[in-house]
């Protein structure tokens, strides 16, 4: 399982409302400089991963779970971030999608050099097709998830934002900012959108 | 690893045919649940108590440049006092002016009386796949085992331990790396899974006396005994972090929090895991 381990797709979100008022906080800053200490081989390119971003830094401080300004702050911020293939058009192969839709490669520090592209690991956290039985509940089903929505063009856009940027539509969402942080190419956001929104995807059947 | 995967999906071959979400939700959970308590029924079936053993006969025996046992480590209740040491740790050491959970405690021990090099015990603490628990965690595994049975009871009251809790609670909540994960990400709801993997809720104390005492666990999947220590940096490894050091504040810290999360749950070490 730990190949497939974590990542997600599509409208995750844990935004429980907890007791980021009631506990005696630490200072983020003691969190730091412990980190700081705690990764000592970690090669100067590693470095930026020890440093949280301000959009990190305040879904940590709310606990998921931003007051309303700080929210839209968010929001605007990681919308602005979302690049979309030159001609438009978001809707890929579901085939390929299926496939990163699988893979949990990428990015960990046993996957250098990289021997494969980066998978998006959304059966990790979401129900997709009904073939698939090992998936996680950290996000919602994704069953049926085009077939829904009528395989709108509004939403097949939508989906490919929340791909891209999940923030942008629920901020402090638990889904990695898969196109912004480019933990996936923009073809690949493309594949998985096709895994969503095509009528010939396995997802609406 | 697709072992692990396969080990659940048998647990789940059972329930092939499905075709209401919730339904397939449940028996999924059921047959997990199945599987763990096949595990559980004997106790004496877990080969992690071999490690238990191993621990106990390299805690006892002369060794490093000094060429003397750890039966002078002071585990908090006194040297030579490893029953009951577990149950009452993370603590403050005063010798060391420090917080310690247990592994770091037998670092320090083998570093301060052995004369072992620091170095060198941290720099590959974990077994690579299918390897027995290296020396420092078989003696984890033989030190917690001496506490099964008992209850989590560390007090984790003073200045410097509180401080130690809340920083990690504060690292438990604190999100970093491409992925942007938290221990939060996966820990902080109860009921959800990783793949057909069920995830405790360790931000709720209900949840966390259930599970942190199965802490050193034997693990089926990888058939090895992992300390709570490589667990931690296992899981930095799936947030994308870099490797995380065996006895750092953080690894410290984020034990010190669980514990006081668990405190009143029993200690069941070493435990077994898929």
């Amino acid at each position: 399982m730990r190949a497939t381990a974590v990542a997600l797709l599509v409208l995750a979100a844990s935004a429980t409302p907890l007791l980021a008022q009631q506990s005696p906080a630490a200072d983020p800053a003691r969190a730091d400089a412990a980190i700081k200490s705690a990764f000592p081989t970690a090669p100067a390119d590693w470095q930026p991963r020890l440093t949280p971003d301000e959009t990190m830094r305040q879904c940590s401080a709310y606990r998921n779970a931003p007051p309303t300004a700080i929210a839209e702050e968010i929001q605007r911020r990681e919308r602005a971030t979302i690049v979309y293939p030159p001609d438009g058009k978001v809707l890929g192969d579901w085939k390929k999608g299926e496939a990163i839709a699988q893979s949990g490669y990428g990015l960990r520090f046993t996957d250098y050099p990289p021997r494969s592209a980066n998978g998006g690991n959304c059966y990790a956290c979401h129900q997709i097709t009904k073939q698939e039985v090992s998936y996680g509940t950290l996000g919602p089903s994704l069953l049926g998830y085009g077939k829904n929505r009528k395989f709108s063009e509004a939403d097949t856009k939508a989906a490919y934002d929340k791909i891209y940027n999940s923030h942008a539509a629920l901020p402090c969402s638990t889904m990695p900012r898969f196109g912004s942080n480019k933990i996936l190419t923009i073809e690949q956001i493309k594949d998985l959108v096709a895994l969503l929104m095509s009528p010939e995807s396995p997802a609406n059947k | 690893m697709t072992i692990r995967r396969t080990l659940l999906a048998v647990a789940c071959a059972a329930i092939a045919a499905v075709s209401v979400a919730s339904a397939q939700d449940d028996a999924t959970e059921k047959a997990i649940e199945k599987y763990r308590q096949m595990l559980k029924e004997d106790p004496w079936s877990n080969p992690g108590l071999l490690d238990a053993d191993r621990g106990e006969a390299l805690w006892t025996t002369p060794r490093g440049p000094k060429n003397v046992s750890l039966e002078q480590c002071d585990l908090g209740k006194g040297p030579g006092h490893v029953d009951g040491a577990f149950a009452e740790l993370p603590r403050y050491f005063a010798d060391a002016d420090r917080v310690m959970d247990l592994e770091t405690r037998i670092l320090w021990c083998m570093e301060k009386l052995q004369g072992f090099d620091r170095a060198d015990l941290v720099k590959k603490p974990y077994p690579g796949g299918g390897q027995p628990v290296k020396e420092l965690g078989a003696m984890a595994t033989y030190v917690a085992n001496k506490s099964s049975g008992m209850k989590f009871a560390a007090k984790l009251d003073q200045p410097k331990e509180k401080e130690v809790v809340a920083l990690g609670e504060a690292l438990f909540f604190r999100r970093s790396a491409p992925f942007d994960f938290a221990c939060a990400t996966c820990h902080n709801a109860s009921g959800l899974r990783i793949r057909l993997q069920g995830l405790p809720q360790l931000s709720s104390p209900e949840e966390a006396r259930k599970v942190v005492g199965e802490w050193p666990a034997y693990r089926v999947s990888t058939t090895q005994v992992m300390t709570m220590q490589h667990r931690l940096y296992d899981c930095y490894w799936q947030m994308r972090m870099p490797q995380l050091e065996l006895g750092s504040d953080v690894s410290v810290a984020l034990i010190s929090y669980l514990v006081s999360q668990a405190r009143g749950g029993e200690i069941a070490a070493p435990g077994l895991k898929r």
